[in-house]
């Protein structure tokens, strides 16, 4: 009986991922096409971006508040705010151009979320990790102190941004609203998101309230991972883990009903 | 064997919620087949992709024992961006299928030539039904949902579905909808009606018509 159970969720998960790879390869297909370098623009574009600021915050020799290295304080910052920000911008929006796929029984709102999240979340990796393999390689920056630390950083923001995104993008679906709003939110989020300061650096009275917002925890922890003990990083590692839980909830009882409402056309 | 169970099925609309679908009950054995009549905008295309389980119900249940394609018909399944050859590769994933082999049967079936590699957007209507009727060909079901597919298209074509739907997979259960009643009354073995959300079974084509043409106004 148990057995029987586990082979019916090894056959829905076989089914779900051949789902998610198709879509995955659409995805690919119709954003990037066949043209000049193709895929590779999944992370040369996010490279690009990341590389500009960076020079950019070199060149304005940018008051972040602390004597750290402007390389290392731009790439884990700007990136870090690549990875939140860009999941939820694919994900408004993506239930419309999908749904004619959705005459085919398996694929579902999920898998079409799933394979937007992976792409983005993938191509926002392997930006931060060439871009970080290039500028140690070529001096500008110091090997991160403890690797897994950025990793859990790095993950943990890529849960909230794909909840959150989740999230959205059901509420996009069943109201333009939302999507007009994310522009100017996302906006504003970035210079609160910790990507352009350091925590220590604000008054202690700021410092309690700018951790309630969730990716300056986490890109704390990416920064502490990076510089070790040149920093005092502030974060709160429970409250993070605790909103990115009830997000992926609230999102995910959000796609089981607009599963119900979804009329392929 | 198909059985759908007192299914109802309502949009939402400007001016309220409108019921399509009120109550409708029937079953399909494997091998039947079963053509449904209905005016434009009765509610046949809701009901068969309620069938394919590509859209959920308001209320009521369907179960599945068979294996069901999605609904063949002009629009939908496909991507309009891509071109022939990669929705053909999406389904072959989709469905676990070899898409070297299935490329190879579409190429030869749909004559597109050098427009396979066209995106679907650049098709005429008889271009897209023959990949269409093609890529749903490629993946073998117990049952098969035909929405009006073979309607357009030339006499070649028609000859072509013929051949591989009613010939090569005669032994199947299908379910048809289509306003040509001789196509109906040529193919199926039970008959149905569906008028303003309620569905009404005939065992003989004649009734069925009867009642057709009644809702059309036809017969005054």
């Amino acid at each position: 009986m148990v057995l029987q159970h586990f082979t019916e969720i090894g056959k829905s998960a076989s089914i779900q991922w051949r789902v998610i790879y198709a879509l995955l390869m659409r995805e690919i297909l119709t954003r990037y096409g066949r043209h000049n370098i193709g895929f590779l623009w999944l992370f040369v574009e996010p490279m690009l971006f990341t590389t500009g600021v960076t020079v950019l915050w070199t060149l304005a020799d940018a008051v972040h508040g602390s004597s750290l290295p402007i390389v290392a304080f731009a790439l884990t910052g700007y990136s870090s705010v690549l990875l939140w920000r860009n999941m939820p911008a694919r994900c408004i929006g993506a239930i419309e151009p999908n749904l004619a796929l959705m005459y085919h029984r398996n694929v579902r709102v999920i898998d079409v979320f799933f394979a937007r999240l992976l792409l983005e979340a993938g191509g926002a990796t392997i930006s931060f990790i060439v871009l970080s393999l290039f500028y140690i390689y070529i001096g500008w920056m110091e090997p991160p102190e403890d690797v897994l630390t950025v990793a859990l950083g790095w993950l943990l923001l890529a849960w909230f941004g794909a909840s959150l995104a989740m999230l959205l993008g059901v509420l996009a679906e069943k109201s333009e609203i939302v999507d007009r709003l994310w522009h100017p939110a996302s906006y504003i989020l970035f210079p609160l998101s910790g990507a352009a300061f350091m925590v220590d650096a604000l008054p202690p009275a700021a410092q309690k309230y700018v951790l309630y917002v969730p990716m300056v925890n986490g890109v704390e922890i990416v920064r502490e991972g990076y510089f070790g003990d040149h920093i005092h990083a502030h974060y709160d590692l429970p409250y993070l883990v605790v909103f990115c839980v009830a997000l992926t909830v609230l999102a995910l009882s959000q796609v089981a009903t607009v599963n119900r409402e979804i009329v392929p056309e | 064997m198909i059985n759908v169970d007192r299914i109802c099925k309502v949009y939402p609309t400007r001016q309220g919620e409108r019921i399509v679908l009120n109550d409708v009950s029937f079953s399909l054995a494997r091998g039947e087949k079963l053509g449904i009549l209905g005016r434009n905008g009765a509610g046949k295309s809701t009901l068969i992709r309620l069938v394919s389980g590509a859209e959920q119900a308001t209320s009521g249940e369907i179960t599945r024992t068979m294996s069901v394609s999605w609904p063949l018909a002009f629009g939908g399944a496909f991507q309009n961006a891509l071109t022939a050859l990669d929705n053909v590769r999406f389904i072959s994933r989709i469905y676990n299928q070899d898409y070297r082999q299935n490329i190879d049967f579409v190429s030869d079936f749909t004559e597109l030539g050098i427009y396979l590699r066209e995106p679907l957007r650049s098709y005429s209507q008889g271009m897209r039904a023959r990949l269409a009727f093609a890529i749903s060909m490629i993946i073998e079901f117990d049952c098969y949902l035909i929405d009006e597919i073979s309607a357009v298209g030339d006499a070649k074509f028609h000859e072509k579905c013929e051949s591989e739907l009613f010939h090569k997979r005669g032994d199947r259960a299908m379910l048809i909808i289509s306003h040509d009643t001789d196509y109906i009354r040529n193919h199926c073995g039970r008959f149905a009606v569906l008028n303003e959300g309620d569905l009404v079974l005939y065992p003989e084509f004649d009734q069925a018509i009867e009642a057709h043409n009644r809702n059309l106004h036809l017969n005054k």
